[in-house]
């Protein structure tokens, strides 16, 4: 038989527990509610124009730009984390960051997982098909055989899901970026995005561009939609979500958003509490 | 010159991104592997056990699905027990892995489970008159098994610690699902923007030919070395 | 079956995540699992018979390319080839017009492109080495019989060599089964992408992805028992002394 020492393996487990490389820091105010200096922030890139990365690789979008504003005013140190859009709320339950500010829309599903500060924007939902297809979004029967793409997960998903899902064949993908690029290859019939991001990835504006907007732009029913975009945190983390309120009032009153909104876009993105 | 389209510099920082993954999962690997093939031929009916049970799940399930459970898991268990550690002894400390990290563990975390097989097999392999012969020399355990048992297992195990390290290798890839920006993330990022897949898939394809042909290499020379002292066999 | 159903029926109704509508999710995902990786080791095999006795051929014209093409196949991730079929035709232009469209607007074939070229790169390679390990008895029994080379390999050397495969076919197919789970990266509905949806819906990780775990181990496990009884039965020759 061949055995080994207890001490052998003793010798083998420790430059494993040594070698696991996990950074310990202290976390502020983990409990004790106390203002805390460093906030991590995650974003799901690219979702321009709100969030996106340069060729470079250095992040920028509409989001980036307001969270920084309202961290300056909050006085907080704000680091950005990059996080997949299917793992960004367990991964703030499982506190690898302390706050999300990705165009997240505030639900009802979410509402009971997350806290979220007042809504900051309002960014509709649209449907998009390529130049020409005689599509019509009303005439349900006349959808059979049509596919659509998503981002899963996302409030297009569930209303895509829930209104079409016997009709159209849904194809989710893991990030918006993926749906426009498939937009562009042919494979997708409709894409159901972000306006904000139809505008910037597939131009359906632009009278030269191969796609164009379907119907009029959609914000209702609340109970999919919700009231706009807000920055979530943790449930217990009540301070952080009320100094993030404050600093949104102040970015509102100052002219701060204005300015931002008219870098990003040439439309109202304001929700409508802040009419 | 081949134009990336500014994305030479990411692609650079990716496949280094990858190397190093690949290269501290494998000597994770190794240390689970040895640990777990230890426990496995140890008398204690728990820690075979344990080790068995631990290398039938990984065998089981997908990595990607494993990698999905640890990087997400893994955090909210480290979470659980600092949790504990503030309510019993009000010692406040919070642990981030990071998805680096996670990634290592995690790729570490399967591979070990591999690695304890080709272990196992290779510490069976070698012959009980040659350990019985280093403690009549007076070699203590630790000594025994660094001078004798180690050099003459490795000659055994060498062939699946290198077929194990060239799937390790391509396991990496599926990081890039999980949002850690390897050489494979920024490829597929790249394509998506430019629309030109070859352009970019092809020298990430290449990159890995690279380190598997050079692997080979190494794995050559160190079968020779370790062969020392024993005949040309077939 | 009945009395099953009503007692689990309560416990559905409790638990907000596994409704019978993620059930069905789920149900789904394996289908389209089951026939992805099916398909894929089906035409991998019958592609990869011939490709082996090609690369075992004296002429390099025909050797080396095979060669090649297990080479870039095994050395490369499986992630790469699949966006390389997902996108790699996708983008050339005027590609839309013509009849292969049809097979690059679904998702499933680029996947089944890329996992069949995959699993029959493996697989060359395996039934190579068990060709390679044929005891030279039986050839040279072969030809004392008169067979021609064909007749060799049809009655003697490929009979021989696909039971020595076996075990090594084995981890393949589990292998296969378990790289599969990238299938759900290029929106196919797998088991993992079912786990995917359930998670991004519900946003807890652990049930979506243990529950997915536990269905790929039972299919794994199957998989490996059925190996093993095929072994049992066409080994039983080399296990005569024990």
């Amino acid at each position: 038989m061949n055995r080994l020492s207890p001490r052998l393996v003793g010798a083998l487990l420790l430059p494993m527990l040594l070698g696991a490389g996990v950074s310990v820091q202290a976390d502020e105010a983990a409990a004790d509610g106390e203002e805390r200096d460093i906030v991590r922030i995650a974003v799901d890139v690219p979702y321009p124009p709100m969030e996106y990365r340069t060729p470079e690789g250095e992040l920028t979008g509409f989001d980036i730009d307001l969270g920084n504003a309202l961290c300056e005013r909050a006085q907080f140190e704000c680091t950005w984390v990059v996080q997949n859009w299917d793992g960004i709320i367990p991964g703030l339950m499982a506190r690898k960051y302390d706050a999300i500010m990705s165009s997240m829309r505030i639900t009802e599903a979410r509402s009971r997982r997350v806290l979220f500060t007042e809504p900051y924007a309002l960014s509709p939902k649209v449907w998009v098909a390529r130049q020409g297809r005689d599509i019509d979004i009303a005439d349900r029967a006349g959808l059979k055989e049509l596919n659509v793409g998503v981002q899963r997960g996302t409030t297009q998903d569930r209303y895509v899901t829930e209104r079409y899902g016997d009709v159209l064949d849904i194809r989710r993908y893991a990030t918006a970026d993926d749906v426009a690029v498939d937009m562009q290859s042919g494979r997708l019939d409709l894409a159901f995005l972000n306006y904000p991001v139809a505008l910037d990835t597939l131009q359906i504006t632009r009278p030269e561009s191969d796609f164009t907007q379907l119907g009029p732009r959609i914000n209702s029913p609340q109970s999919i939609f919700g009231k706009g975009n807000a920055i979530a945190v943790r449930p217990y983390d009540r301070a952080l979500a009320e100094a993030f309120n404050r600093a949104l009032d102040d970015v509102y009153r100052d002219g701060t958003f204005e300015r931002l909104m008219q870098r990003y876009f040439d439309y109202d993105i304001r929700p409508p509490s802040r009419d | 010159m081949i134009d990336f389209q500014g994305y030479g510099p990411r692609l650079l920082d990716g496949a280094l991104l990858t190397f190093e993954l690949a290269v501290l999962s494998l000597i994770l690997a190794v240390a689970l592997g040895l640990l777990a093939a230890s426990a496995k031929l140890s008398g204690s009916r728990l820690a075979h056990g344990v080790a068995t049970f631990y290398t039938t799940v990984v065998r089981g399930v997908p990595d990607l699905v494993l990698m999905m459970l640890l990087f997400y898991g893994g955090q909210i268990g480290v979470n659980m027990l600092t949790d504990q550690l503030y309510y019993a002894f009000d010692i406040d400390i919070f642990i981030n892995i990071n998805a680096f990290v996670a990634g290592v563990v995690t790729i570490g975390f399967i591979f070990g489970a591999y690695m304890s097989e080709t272990f196992r097999g290779a510490f069976l392999a070698v012959e009980e008159g040659q350990m019985e012969a280093a403690r009549a020399y007076g070699m203590s355990g630790w000594l025994a098994f660094r001078r004798i048992r180690f050099p003459l297992m490795m000659r055994h195990a060498l062939p699946g610690l290198g077929n194990n390290w060239m799937v390790l290798l391509k396991t990496t890839a599926l990081v890039s699902i999980i949002g850690l920006t390897d050489m494979v993330r920024v490829a597929a990022e790249a394509t998506k923007a430019t629309h030109e897949p070859f352009l970019f898939m092809i020298p990430v394809a290449l990159g890995y030919l690279a380190i598997t042909s050079v692997s080979e290499l190494v794995m050559l020379w160190l079968r020779k070395r370790y062969d020392t002292g024993f005949e040309e066999q077939d | 079956m009945q009395q099953w159903l009503t007692e689990i029926a309560p416990w559905l109704a409790q638990n907000d995540i596994f409704t019978p509508a993620t059930l069905a999710q789920y149900w789904q995902g394996l289908v389209n699992t089951v026939q992805l990786v099916f398909i894929s080791l089906l035409v991998g095999v019958v592609l990869a018979v011939p490709l082996a006795i090609a690369r075992g051929s004296r002429w390099p014209w025909l050797k080396w390319p095979i060669w090649f093409y297990t080479y870039i196949f095994r050395g490369t991730p499986l992630l790469i080839q699949l966006y390389l079929a997902y996108y790699g035709f996708a983008f050339i232009p005027g590609i839309q017009e013509t009849w292969l469209w049809f097979f690059i607007d679904d998702p499933t074939y680029p996947a089944l492109l890329a996992f069949t070229l995959n699993t029959a790169a493996y697989t060359t390679e395996i039934f190579r080495g068990a060709i390679k390990a044929t005891p030279r008895g039986e050839i040279e029994a072969a030809r004392a019989y008169g067979m021609s080379k064909v007749l060799a390999y049809r009655r003697i050397i490929l009979p021989s060599a696909f039971r020595r495969a076996l075990p090594a076919y084995g981890n393949e197919v589990i292998f296969m089964l378990h790289a599969s789970a990238i299938a759900s990266v290029v929106t196919i509905m797998d088991l993992t992408g079912a786990a995917y949806y359930v998670y991004a819906r519900f946003y807890s990780p652990f049930p979506a992805f243990i529950f997915v775990a536990l269905v790929y181990m039972a299919l794994s496990f199957g998989i490996q028992g059925i190996f093993r009884q095929l072994e049992k039965r066409m080994l039983r020759h080399l296990r005569s002394g024990s």
